[in-house]
């Protein structure tokens, strides 16, 4: 791999762990295509970490898009706005990404009116949505527009944005870390929006650096875009606070506390935040959203996702709308392929299967992937034979093979002990293994029950 | 001269190491109350827990405890039953509290007929895993997997999942009502009923609380919540919440008139009825047909 | 709906490796090895390569599919790499039957008993090894000396070589580490020694020895496809072969008329063929790197103990399998390091 040219000149990478399996990123060329608008969208009240937003409206409301239905009661929420124009037809729980039915309303299309307050967004860049890069908004305010606007996480965990710029007294920010890492495989959408969308990931990264209230933003890009990567450094070098690092290509970089340990060199501490170390870690998409929901007043309502997997004719990258049903999308993407065994909603690493192609597109979704039968089917589990791949992957210092067995069993004191709570669920391990064991599985069923544990001490 | 010494070396080690188990018995000597050894040997001694207590010893310590307050009537043993807690109360000189012979009953009836699989679950065998997943191969987010945690966590050997129908059956002259499996099931679909007089139960063998249009589409013996049992119901046993029916067991009389009545068959009862009108795919009560262990 | 989706948890990919694409590689990389032994000894070699490699597998068959009702699980090839290790350690013109019941003790008492593939503490080839000298010692340590087209018809039955009446050349002398035994013994020192094999005859294996170890050269390119395989790590045969240059060489600088130099330890004997196949095996050696570095490290210290000063004039597989029972305890105490164990830097900078 010939390593482009960056800032500094040197790829860096998080020095424990990690792996390397086939990138797969077959729609790294594709440009973003908007997404016709559904007949019928969706719209979770859940779309974030957290708790879920309260309905706003009722059925037989007409809602514009931009329109409030989901106001978030508490902190760790997110507002939900209607991300077309129509009238409201039902409310009734859908199945979402967790495999369980929630809330949901149902709205019938009709045209694509806009709220006046957000009308001014409706164009995309490359059909003359302006750029605005004058920021005048101040820390307080733009906090206050992410909240409004429902801006979380795009990276797949759907973290509210706002409240990772509320600073608790003690802690100081020094770095803000814009993740353009996508180490998943098969994914693009990150790669696009930063090829397409530069200038607004920029100011974006800018917005959130202003709120962070820090001197220095740093934006890591793997080096398996180079494109991406160029395109990155040349914008760069017109605002000051803003440097491109150059990453080597390695899963799980995207993870908050390898990408802060690749680019700082800072490890944060077991059960910590990286604001402990003093940085926070946002994602370029996410960094987009912040643009618009601050120059723009534009509420999060569509965003770029990747529909991909080697079976489709047509893969690619989409600006959907927030609630369109996933077979939609497919459909975009040439219509659900024969033989297709698995629909995965993120990347083949830490993204959720789900069975039903009803889903709704949400805020967390960053693509969509179709495996085929034989893809979709586990390997039938073989003995451990101590090979020690997991413990030789595992980015967190983690000696899988033993959590994982102690999980089973019950044991959680000596799982806990042995870290179970810092696994970061990146499935390394499970990847790795010759034997097909199913690591992650068991740890994530130990982590459960001792979080379980824990809710039951305290109450 | 050799045996000689032998025999003083060892002997000489032998009356030393007595001397020092002596002293070291002595030294740590715990003195224990007899009434707990006695009373200990009265419990079933299989430390399953289902008294609230750490295991037998436990219990045998809050027995005796409770003897020296006058009371132990709070105190029960289910696996033990009634014939334990007498004998106990007996020991005692003291009164003990009425315990009903209970059973666990298992509250779906999702059998891979009455609730075919629309998708497939590919993993550990695993419930609690499944349910962190997602509703499960039906769709029912508060159906049975039949991954058998509760099977697993049985120690009397008194459940088995039944590889037709995917659902664990309870074998009742088996099961202690320890409610290990209340606690295994990550869908909390075990309950504790009163066995009733000539093992007669009756009961709702469902938990999903969604809308009788939408719970339909998972099983086809869900409770829809219509209320057409608790209108038939002659002493107001059933209450309806949630789109879900209840069979209250302190007030069913057992008569078994809400069984017909049910538009799904989501009522099972553990003897047979005299049905009026046919019952779609109504699968035989669990409880009524122990599978032979095997 | 039409078809039915799988829904499971993430990961959705995994490794195309498999237990059964691991073993077999191990296996092709002993290939060269198994040639220059062929080449060597010939018809005898494979007779004894062939007979323990067909004993392994139906043994494990026989305990698995008939004794135990489990599934057979002969298709991860893990039953060939003890049969073919075990093999090479051999001496070419081993008596069958010892060869087969060294085989049917290797699977047996080394692994089923223990619970099967991955559950044996120690390495099934070096027990079954350490079974046959053992019990048969004399047979165990009669070197023949390399001919192609020799042919011990004796092999088939049960009677020692040494009552046999074959002809001087059919049995020679000792291996080039029990010279060097009988060197360190004698007052002249190793100087006094007659047909002292030179460093290049022990790399290429010109050389009396068991079959599979003669050829220090054959093993090389195996343990570097296996390196380049990432099959094995680096820690374990450098570790090794470090640790028993450390004490041979200690000795050496002593005293080099008593004392072989460490590069002939390296290359004579099992040295080489321990290093590369035996402490990298998976099952045997601890999970953590440093772990690895501890264990093959000390069977390197011990190999050369027991070569120098023990009874036999070998060690490799004993010192090996003493090691392997220590690895549950290294294991417990040598952990890898957690992610942000280390005291956060916050005066470093970033960039």
């Amino acid at each position: 791999m010939s390593a482009p040219v960056t800032e500094s000149g040197k790829l860096m990478t998080f020095p424990r762990g990690g792996i390397h399996p086939p990138e797969q990123k077959i729609t790294q060329d594709q440009p973003i295509q908007a997404c016709p608008l559904p007949q019928e969208a969706v719209v979770l009240l859940a779309q974030h970490i957290g708790a879920p937003a309260e309905l706003q409206v009722k059925v037989g409301d007409q809602v514009k898009v931009g329109t409030l239905i989901g106001k978030a009661p508490g902190l760790i929420s997110a507002n939900i706005h209607s991300p077309v124009s129509g009238k409201v037809k039902k409310i009734e729980p859908r199945t979402d990404a967790s495999g369980y039915p929630k809330t949901a309303v149902l709205i019938t299309v009709d045209g694509d009116e806009w709220e006046d307050s957000v009308h001014e967004s409706k164009d995309f860049p490359w059909n003359g949505r302006p750029l605005k890069r004058d920021i005048q908004a101040s820390p307080e305010e733009i906090r206050t527009a992410l909240a409004n606007g429902g801006i979380v996480g795009m990276g797949g965990a759907a973290f509210p944005t706002n409240v990772k710029y509320m600073v608790p007294p003690g802690k100081t920010p020094e770095y803000l870390i814009i993740n353009g890492v996508e180490c998943e495989p098969y994914l693009t959408a990150d790669h696009r929006v930063m090829l397409e969308l530069a200038d607004e990931v920029m100011v974006g990264t800018e917005i959130l650096r202003i709120a962070l209230g820090v001197e220095k933003a740093i934006i890591g890009i793997e080096a398996n875009k180079p494109d991406a990567l160029s395109l990155m450094e040349k914008k760069a070098q017109d605002y000051p606070n803003i440097s491109v690092q150059g990453l080597v290509v390695k899963y799980p970089q995207g993870a908050e506390k390898q990408l802060v340990r690749a680019i700082t060199g800072r490890e944060v501490p077991s059960g910590k935040l990286p604001l402990d170390v003093g940085c926070v870690v946002n994602n370029v998409g996410t960094a987009q959203a912040a643009y618009l929901a601050v120059q723009y007043n534009r509420p999060f309502i569509d965003r770029v996702l990747t529909v991909t997997g080697t079976g489709l004719s047509n893969p690619g990258n989409f600006l959907v709308r927030l609630g369109t049903p996933i077979q939609q999308v497919i459909e975009l993407a040439g219509g659900l392929p024969e033989g297709t065994g698995k629909i995965i909603l993120g990347g083949p690493m830490m993204g959720k299967a789900t069975g039903s192609l009803d889903t709704p597109v949400a805020k967390g979704t960053s693509g969509i992937l179709l495996l085929d039968q034989k893809q979709a089917k586990r390997a039938a589990v073989q003995p451990c034979i101590r090979c020690s791949r997991c413990v030789g992957v595992c980015p967190m210092g983690l000696e899988p093979y033993i959590l994982s067995e102690l999980a089973r069993q019950n044991r959680y004191s000596e799982a806990e002990s042995r870290g179970i709570m810092d696994c970061v669920e990146c499935g390394s391990c499970s990847y790795t293994c010759p034997s097909h064991r199913d690591l992650v599985d068991w740890i994530r069923y130990g982590k459960a029950r001792i979080m379980a544990n824990r809710r039951k001490g305290k109450a | 001269m050799i045996t000689l010494f032998a025999v003083l070396t060892l002997g000489g080690l032998a009356a030393m190491f007595a001397v020092l188990l002596f002293l070291v018995s002595k030294r740590f000597h715990v003195t224990e109350d007899p009434r707990k050894v006695d009373v200990e040997a009265l419990l079933p001694g299989i430390n399953c827990g289902a008294c609230g207590f750490p295991g037998c010893p436990g219990m045998a310590e809050a027995l005796v405890k409770g003897a020296d307050e006058g009371d132990i009537s709070h105190l029960v043993c289910p696996p033990g039953g009634p014939t334990t807690m007498e004998s106990i109360g007996a020991y005692f000189g003291l009164e003990v509290g009425a315990s009903k012979p209970m059973v666990a009953v298992l509250r779906c009836n999702g059998s891979c007929a009455n609730a075919p699989a629309k998708t497939t679950y590919d993993g550990p065998a695993n419930c609690a895993i499944a349910h962190s997943l997602y509703a499960g191969e039906s769709g029912c987010p508060f159906g049975c997997f039949g991954h058998g945690d509760c099977e697993v966590s049985c120690e009397f050997d008194a459940l088995h999942v039944n590889p037709e129908t995917g659902l664990p059956e309870v074998i009742e002259e088996k099961c202690t009502a320890c409610g290990k499996c209340v606690i295994a099931c990550p869908r909390n679909l075990f309950e504790l009923r009163p066995i009733g007089k000539r093992s007669r139960r009756v009961f709702v063998s469902c938990r999903n609380t969604e809308k009788g249009a939408v719970s339909k589409k998972h099983c086809s013996v869900s409770c829809i919540g219509c209320g057409k049992c608790a209108k038939v119901c002659p002493v107001d046993a059933i209450p309806i919440e949630n789109n879900l029916a209840y069979i209250d067991p302190e007030k069913c009389i057992a008569c078994g008139k809400c069984v017909p009545e049910c538009p799904t068959g989501a009522i099972l009862a553990t003897f047979p009825i005299k049905v009026k009108k046919p019952v779609p795919a109504g699968e035989p009560s669990p409880a009524a047909k122990p599978a032979p262990a095997e | 709906m039409s078809s039915s989706f799988v829904v499971s948890l993430s990961p959705h990919v995994r490794t195309k490796d498999s237990v059964s694409s691991v073993m077999w590689t191990v296996v092709i990389a002993m290939v060269p090895a198994i040639l220059a032994g062929l080449w060597a000894f010939g018809i005898s070699a494979a007779l004894v390569l062939g007979l323990s490699t067909a004993a392994c597998v139906l043994s494990e068959w026989f305990i698995t599919v008939v004794m135990l009702k489990k599934p057979n699980r002969l298709a991860d090839g893990s039953a060939v790499v003890t049969g073919l290790l075990l093999g090479m350690n051999l001496p070419a013109g081993t008596p069958l039957w010892q060869v087969l019941s060294g085989a049917v003790f290797a699977i047996g008492v080394g692994k089923m008993v223990f619970g099967g593939l991955g559950h044996n503490p120690f390495n099934p080839a070096l027990v079954g090894r350490a079974f046959m000298l053992t019990s048969f010692p004399a047979d165990m340590t009669a070197w023949p000396a390399p001919n192609l087209f020799r042919w011990n018809l004796l092999q088939f039955g049960g009677a020692s070589r040494y009552t046999a009446t074959l002809g001087a050349d059919a049995v020679s002398g000792p291996t080039a580490l029990g010279l060097v035994a009988e060197g360190a013994a004698h007052t002249e020192g190793l100087s006094a020694i007659q047909g002292l094999p030179g460093h290049l005859d022990l790399f290429l294996g010109t050389i009396p020895g068991s079959m599979g170890e003669i050829s220090a050269l054959a093993i090389l390119v195996g343990g570097v496809f296996l390196l380049a395989k990432k099959i094995i790590s680096w820690e374990s045969p450098i570790f090794f072969l470090a640790g028993l240059s450390v004490f041979t060489g200690l000795f050496w600088i002593l005293d080099p008329s008593r004392y072989a130099d460490p590069l002939y330890h390296i290359l004579a004997g099992g040295a080489m063929l321990g290093a590369w196949f035996m402490v990298t095996d998976m099952v045997t050696s601890p999970m953590t790197p440093r772990g690895r570095m501890i264990f093959a490290g000390s069977a390197g210290l011990l190999t050369g103990a027991i070569r120098l000063f023990g009874a036999f004039p070998e060690g490799a597989s004993y010192a090996i399998l003493i090691m392997n029972s220590f690895v549950p305890i290294i294991d417990r105490y040598i952990r890898p390091t957690r992610f942000g164990s280390k005291q956060a830097d916050l005066s470093r900078k970033g960039r």
